[in-house]
C-alpha cells in the first residue's frame, strides 16, 4: 500500500456516485486517472485490505433483524461452544472476547421471529444462559479509518 | 430489535439487485451498466433503485469497505459504558461522533451480571491505542459513567454477515 492507496481508502468509505461513469468522477476528485482508481481498488480488494467495494446495506433495513448476544463460556468449553452456535446459519459474526462474557456473536435473520428461536436453540444446546442485548438506540454505525 | 418496516419489504427487483451487489459493484468505468446487463434491467432503472435505497437507508453508504484488521488495527476493544438512563440519550451521539469509534449503540443491562448499557467499539493498532482512546471516551462521559469495562477480541470465531440468497 502506498500513499495514493491510502488516500483512496480515506476518501472512498462512502459517497461513491451512482451515475453512469462513477469511478471517473470519483477519480477525478482524488487527482488520479479513472484507470488508475480501478487498478487500485481491484488490487486492495484482491490483497484483502478491502473486504470489497460497493454498497454496505442495513441488515435491518433489508426487512430483517439482528441481536447482539453474548455467553459466559467456561475457557475450555470455546471450541464445542463455537462450533454448536456458529452452525446457525443465522450467526453472522461471533468473536471470542477476553472477559467472563466470552462469546459474543450476531444472529441476523430475514425474518424477526428467527432471532428468539434461535437463542433459546443456542441455550437448549449448551445449557448457557443467552444474553440477549439487542440494540435500543444506534448512535452511530460505520468506518472512518483514517490511515 | 425487530427491524423497520416502514419502507416495507424490498420488491423482487430490488432483492436480485441487493443480491448482485452485496459482494461487490463490478470494478469496470461504468458498473451500474454492467449490473444492468447482467440483471436484463435499463440502467436508469439500476441506479434509480440504489438511489432510493441510499435515501431510505436500506444502503448505509456506497464505497470502500475496509478490512480493519488487514489494515494494521489488530486491537479491536469493545468498551461497555454504565450510564445513567437519563444521560444516555444526550452522551451517547456524542460518544458515536468520535473519529475512532466505529459502531455505537444503547442496548439493555442485565443486572446484576451485566450492568453496562452504552457500547462503543474502538479500533486501534494496539490495545496501548485503544486504551488511550477509551481514556478520551471516559473524558466525555465524567460522571455520568458510573463504570465501564473494555473486553479485547482474541479471535474472530465466525464471519459471514446477513446473506441474502437469490
Amino acid at each position: 500500500m502506498d500513499a495514493k492507496d491510502r488516500q483512496i481508502i480515506n476518501a472512498l468509505q462512502g459517497g461513491f456516485p451512482v451515475s453512469e461513469t462513477p469511478f471517473a468522477e470519483a477519480a477525478a476528485r482524488l487527482h488520479m486517472t479513472e484507470d488508475d482508481l480501478i487498478a487500485r481498488l481491484r488490487r486492495l480488494c484482491d490483497e484483502g485490505h478491502l473486504s470489497r467495494f460497493g454498497p454496505m446495506y442495513n441488515a435491518e433495513r433489508l426487512g430483517g433483524a439482528v441481536t447482539l448476544a453474548a455467553l459466559a463460556v467456561p475457557d475450555e468449553r470455546i471450541e464445542a461452544v463455537a462450533a454448536q452456535v456458529n452452525a446457525h446459519p443465522e450467526i453472522a459474526h461471533n468473536y471470542a472476547r477476553a472477559h467472563d462474557f466470552s462469546m459474543w456473536f450476531v444472529v441476523a435473520a430475514e425474518q424477526p421471529e428467527q432471532i428468539p428461536a434461535v437463542l433459546a436453540d443456542i441455550a437448549a444446546e449448551t445449557g448457557l444462559p443467552v444474553y440477549d442485548m439487542p440494540k435500543l438506540e444506534e448512535y452511530y454505525v460505520g468506518l472512518r479509518f483514517e490511515l | 430489535m425487530t427491524g423497520s418496516r416502514d419502507q416495507g419489504p424490498l420488491d423482487a427487483t430490488d432483492r436480485r439487485l441487493v443480491v448482485a451487489t452485496q459482494d461487490g459493484l463490478p470494478l469496470c468505468p461504468r458498473p451500474y451498466h454492467a449490473l444492468a446487463e447482467a440483471l436484463g434491467l435499463p440502467p436508469e432503472e439500476v441506479m434509480a433503485r440504489l438511489r432510493r435505497m441510499l435515501e431510505t437507508g436500506i444502503i448505509r453508504r456506497i464505497g470502500a469497505v475496509p478490512n480493519h484488521y488487514r489494515l494494521g488495527f489488530r486491537a479491536n476493544g469493545m468498551s461497555v459504558w454504565d450510564v445513567a438512563d437519563a444521560a444516555v440519550g444526550e452522551l451517547g451521539p456524542r460518544i458515536g461522533a468520535l473519529d475512532f469509534v466505529s459502531h455505537c449503540y444503547r442496548r439493555p443491562r442485565h443486572l446484576p451480571v451485566w450492568p453496562y448499557n452504552l457500547f462503543a467499539m474502538v479500533h486501534g493498532r494496539s490495545r496501548a491505542e485503544v486504551e488511550e482512546k477509551v481514556g478520551e471516551i471516559a473524558q466525555l462521559l465524567g460522571p455520568a459513567a458510573r463504570a465501564h469495562d473494555v473486553l479485547y477480541s482474541t479471535r474472530l470465531l465466525k464471519k459471514t454477515g446477513l446473506r441474502l440468497v437469490a
